[in-house]
């Protein structure tokens, strides 16, 4: 580093690839002193003006805003705050055309100025030295400083870093032609920049400060070494004029030799780069506690009559700046109005676009004097290899194999040029014989190179989400299938235990799958049947009463054959009686069986065909029906052989008692049927619903029976006949639904018939 | 109020690819000036027959591929392949040499393979072998200069000679080159070529007249002119100095290790500098960047090869001179040495780079 120091007051430095000497046009407003303007009526102040994000509004449509308010704020450190920078109304708050190569539009205050340029309340520091160094950064933050020299870097950020700097370097270089603001900054304001220059070595405390300056400002390099003189620590370095000195690496390197690892930021060899006017900046806001409202911007070029420096508010839109400098194009119809400087600049689109913090020149050219600014690309011929653009490329690139690769569009091997190395510096277009815009293709590879970047990163997350899910489906599955499987092995274990649990587990399981098996056979069945499916309330309430009606049949036939039987009735031995009973309740339960299945069987597929059923359903509700009334008149007229005369009344009264109960029956199973109909969840429920209710009837016949046995045999074929009756009223019942679509003729003529039988 | 869009750099230099094609024109006249001196109207006719066929050749091709023909047609990239190829000719060739010679560089060696900037091979020099291979009589019928030749070749006998192979007289073009002891004059290369196949020493070799008083009569100074335009040329940043630097250098390195080896058998240094086509190719022929390598050291690795080349043709090979085989065999190797010598990157080590 000493060596280095020795080499610098030896004024020897190195030296970088390339670089050109387009000419320098600095004499156009080097020698006027910067003007101060007039307000102007309106200022464009667009909320972001730096590298970073853009801070919230503080202010707005109608508040009134005094010079220096802060109009945005943000707790994010990448968020500088912008100011008002003269007193006046926020007229509006809304998109504009901003100072941007691509002409789009952000956020901007509009704000109306009142002329009064009223501050606010100010708190100057005269001893800059009792701050802590947290505070000289706030300051700076707060003041909404980003670098001035282009790139608009948050200054506040950049002074914020560990205490290790061997170098701070001051550009000073100003190596684009045209531009002059600095080199006038420097002549008028080498006291304000020097005091920056010492508040950045407080916060920094660097080893060295170099300022770098090209040999074609003598006047600046004279005040500033005039106002650095008893600082030792200071080196003033005069360098050859050649672009672009200027660029970070480029003056990094001609200072100290040192390169700047790809990818790395000067930081990391212990190198601190500032511009010049943002030391300027710096002790404004520091010392005069005043934000950064105002820069210095050199309006220049041919086709203005008064070219000159000006001190521009930021806001100013650029037609009032070249209106104050006289523009003239000259009846051209398309002129091109440059932002920063020849080599490096943007054209503008419109003439609202606002000063901003990194506006440092406005070019308006004539035609005479730089053709290529209104020609744009079409004088393009064919690359002849000629190697210049490699010649001068300061960052020893290879422009024309960057170029080829760029239109064939070769990103990777783009990418083996090393095309992010370029600095966009524009020495390799500027000397091209064949005017091919090379940086634009550069600027467009880049810009797509990045675009493809993003997808690839959005791809890979797409992808590594995607395998994330499948594996967690997978690893669910797994689980799954295991704890199935443990539960299964649990149940079998459960089950193979000679435990009345488990018999019980196994009988259920067995009555699952007859179930199911019934289940089956029964949707076989109505899938054959192709009847409607229209299923109508009507219809239901027909079947209900129908199904009343039946009852009531039931009910009368029950109590007639109840009357009939000990009309009829004849001696018989006792025992005759017991089986005759036996075989009586055989056959009721079996008739009662027969027409639950009819019944569960006619409630599945009832939803399905609720008018017409088949002809097959029909007869075998027919033939379970007689067969019900068969057995039923049999029984009967064997009862009525045991009983005796003498207990008539008391039977009477139990065959009463048995009709009643078999009408309640009756009715409930109606009801239940034409539940059944309504029912949409047909299927389960029905065959649920039979269950219940073939558990319901082997209770009643279990309740039935239990007196049977303690009571006498009247009792018992009273008990009998009841249930015969209760069967023969479900059978009708269920013969009713069946027969729902049927007349009711037909239904009293079966009976008739069924009467006739008997 | 709207603005012209363009993209920057805003400003150019104002150099363009035809002022570029005009300076290395107008550089080679001092050596066409001397070549008309020492050997009369041949090549400037030569010449002119060549620029004639090379405008309208070039007219044809660019309507047949629809380019900007007002903008590409005087680009002078057509018109330097045929100055170079008329340097090239010797002077009493018949006039359909030049015309088949330019027409197979500009169609065939440079639109065919993709018109200015995608050619890889020099267009003048694949014409120019094209003919030595094809027309071996013809490319090889050297006249001496005019001070060694009996009749006086004037530009009207020139003219004719091109196009009949007669003289108004009515002599030849072998008769021509005869002297007045009957012996068939040829270039100084081919003459020190014959000699030493003969048996002869360099010191007996260059007893012929056609050596002159230092290296080869005529063709030195014909050389010295080319050097001088070349010397413009790098002066004028219109060519690199790295490829016309390293070639001569190699050319010399080669020769003079020969001639320090075995002085009986091999030309000087200054003999090889200053005779046959070598000023010419290292300055207007191994300097077109179309065909050349585009890097720093690819430029210098060029030359070198170049040099090697010439010597190699020279002093072993079939021909007398080596310049145009040469200048192709490096045009071939031109992509790979561009490939193996790009340069550091700034900020990048040697071995990513």
């Amino acid at each position: 580093m000493e060596s280095i120091i020795n080499r610098i007051n030896q004024q020897k430095f190195w030296s970088f690839h390339g670089g050109v000497h387009p000419p320098e046009q600095k004499a156009i407003t080097n020698q006027k002193p910067i003007k101060t303007l007039s307000l102007p009526d309106q200022l464009i102040i667009p909320l972001q003006q730096h590298i970073g994000r853009q801070g919230d509004l503080l202010v707005k449509v109608g508040d009134h805003v005094l010079k220096g308010q802060p109009l945005t704020q943000s707790a994010n450190p990448m968020a500088v705050p912008i100011h008002a920078p003269t007193s006046g109304k926020v007229a509006d708050i809304k998109h504009s055309v901003i100072a941007h190569p691509s002409g789009f539009t952000e956020l901007c205050i509009f704000l109306e100025v009142d002329h009064q340029d009223t501050w606010v309340k100010r708190t100057p520091c005269n001893d800059i030295t009792r701050l802590s160094n947290q505070e000289i950064i706030q300051k700076i933050a707060d003041a909404g400083i980003a670098g001035m020299g282009g790139a608009g870097f948050p200054t506040h950020i950049k002074v914020n870093t560990k205490p290790d700097i061997n170098f701070l370097i001051i550009n000073a270089a100003e190596c684009e032609p045209y531009i002059t603001a600095d080199d006038l900054l420097m002549c008028e304001h080498s006291e304000s920049i020097v005091d920056g220059i010492k508040i950045l070595d407080q916060l920094l405390s660097p080893a060295f400060i170099l300022i770098g300056i090209e040999d074609n400002k003598p006047k600046a390099i004279d005040a500033l070494k005039k106002a650095t003189a008893e600082i030792e620590k200071i080196h003033v370095c005069v360098l050859p004029t050649k672009y672009p000195t200027g660029g970070e690496k480029q003056l990094i390197q001609l200072l100290t030799g040192k390169e700047i690892k790809s990818g790395n930021l000067p930081i990391k060899e212990g190198i601190i780069m500032q511009n010049v006017a943002t030391c300027f900046a710096i002790s404004e806001a520091v010392i005069h506690d005043t934000p950064l409202l105002q820069r210095v911007v050199t309006v220049t070029g041919q086709a203005l009559e008064k070219p000159q420096n000006v001190w521009a508010l930021l806001g100013t839109p650029i037609h009032y700046l070249l209106n104050q400098c006289g523009f003239d194009n000259k009846g051209m119809e398309k002129t091109p109005v440059i932002m920063g400087g020849p080599m490096m600049g943007f054209s503008l689109p419109t003439d609202t676009v606002p000063v901003v913090k990194t506006t440092n020149c406005i070019l308006a050219p004539s035609y005479k004097e730089m053709p290529s600014a209104f020609e744009g690309s079409s004088a393009e011929v064919e690359c002849i290899r000629c190697g210049q653009c490699a010649d001068v490329c300061p960052t020893n690139l290879l422009p024309q194999e960057l170029q080829w690769s760029a239109k064939a569009k070769d990103y990777p091997q783009l990418k083996k040029l090393n095309l992010s190395d370029c600095i966009d510096c524009g020495a390799c277009a500027y000397v091209c014989p064949s005017h091919i815009p090379l940086v634009q293709y550069y600027r467009v590879a880049k810009a797509e190179i990045r675009q493809q970047q993003q997808q690839e990163i959005k791809a890979e997350k797409a992808k590594a989400r995607f395998e994330a899910r499948k594996q967690r489906l997978e690893k669910e599955k797994i689980a799954r299938e295991l704890k199935h499987k443990k539960a299964a092995e649990a149940r079998k274990a459960a089950m193979n235990k000679s435990t009345p649990e488990a018999a019980e587990a196994k009988s259920a399981v067995a009555a699952a799958l007859a179930r199911v098996k019934a289940k089956k056979a029964a949707s076989q069945k109505s899938s054959e049947n192709t009847a409607s499916t229209q299923a109508s309330e009507e219809t239901t309430i027909q079947d209900n009463k129908k199904a009343q009606v039946a009852a009531a049949i039931a009910r009368a036939k029950a109590k007639k054959q109840e009357k009939i039987a000990p009309q009829e009735s004849s001696s018989s031995a006792e025992n005759e009686s017991v089986k005759d009973d036996k075989k009586a309740k055989i056959a009721a339960a079996v008739a009662k069986a027969k027409a639950k299945k009819e019944q569960n069987k006619a409630a599945e597929s009832e939803p399905e065909q609720a008018k017409a059923s088949t002809s097959a359903d029909k007869k075998a509700n027919a033939i379970a029906k007689a067969k019900a009334k068969a057995l039923a008149k049999k029984t009967a007229s064997n009862n009525s052989d045991d009983s005796s005369k003498e207990q008539k009344a008391p039977l009477d009264k139990e065959a009463k008692k048995a009709a009643a109960i078999a009408k309640a029956k009756a009715k409930a199973k109606a009801k239940a049927l034409a539940k059944k109909d309504k029912a949409s969840d047909v299927k389960n429920n029905s065959q649920d619903d039979s269950q219940i209710s073939n558990d319901n009837d082997n209770q009643d016949i279990s309740q039935t029976g239990t007196p049977d046995k303690v009571k006498d045999s009247s009792d018992k074929d009273t008990k009998k006949a009841a249930i015969i009756a209760k069967a023969k009223a479900k059978a009708k019942a269920l013969a009713k639904k069946q027969l729902a679509s049927e007349s009711a003729s037909e239904e009293s003529q079966m009976i008739e018939q069924q009467k006739g039988a008997k | 109020m709207a603005f012209w869009i363009a993209s920057s750099p805003h400003n150019h230099i104002q150099k363009s690819t035809s002022s570029l094609m005009r300076l290395v024109i107008l550089a080679a006249f001092p050596g066409v000036l001397a070549q008309w001196y020492f050997f009369g109207w041949g090549n400037l006719i030569h010449i002119c027959i060549a620029m004639i066929t090379a405008i309208l050749c070039e007219f044809i091709i660019l309507s047949l591929r629809d380019k900007k023909i007002s903008e590409q047609l005087f680009d002078g990239s057509a018109l330097l392949t045929a100055l170079l190829i008329g340097v090239c000719l010797p002077a009493l060739a018949p006039w359909w040499i030049s015309v088949i010679g330019t027409i197979f560089a500009i169609a065939i060696a440079k639109h065919l393979y993709g018109g200015l900037g995608h050619n890889p091979f020099n267009p003048a020099m694949a014409g120019y072998v094209m003919l030595l291979i094809s027309f071996p009589l013809q490319m090889t019928t050297w006249q001496p200069p005019l001070s060694l030749m009996e009749m006086e070749l004037n530009f009207s006998n020139t003219l004719t000679t091109i196009f009949t192979g007669f003289t108004l007289d009515g002599y030849s073009v072998e008769q021509l080159r005869t002297t007045i002891d009957g012996v068939t004059m040829a270039t100084p290369l081919d003459t020190l070529k014959t000699s030493i196949t003969m048996g002869l020493t360099i010191t007996e070799a260059t007893q012929s007249a056609v050596f002159g008083e230092h290296f080869a009569l005529g063709w030195e100074w014909i050389n010295l002119a080319f050097l001088l335009g070349g010397l413009y040329l790098i002066s004028q940043k219109a060519i690199a100095w790295q490829t016309p630097v390293s070639f001569l250098f190699s050319l010399f390195l080669c020769s003079f290790i020969a001639y320090s080896i075995n002085p009986d058998s091999s030309a000087s240094t200054m003999f090889h500098w200053f005779s046959g086509a070598t000023m010419l190719g290292a300055f207007f022929i191994l300097t077109d960047p179309v065909t050349g390598a585009t890097s720093v050291k690819g430029r210098v690795v060029i030359g070198l090869l170049a040099g090697l080349l010439v010597y190699l043709i020279r002093a072993f090979g079939g021909y007398p001179d080596g310049v145009a085989f040469a200048v192709l065999l490096c045009n071939m190797s031109a992509p790979l040495i561009d490939q193996y010598t790009r340069p550091r990157t700034y900020g990048h080590s040697k071995e990513s780079s």
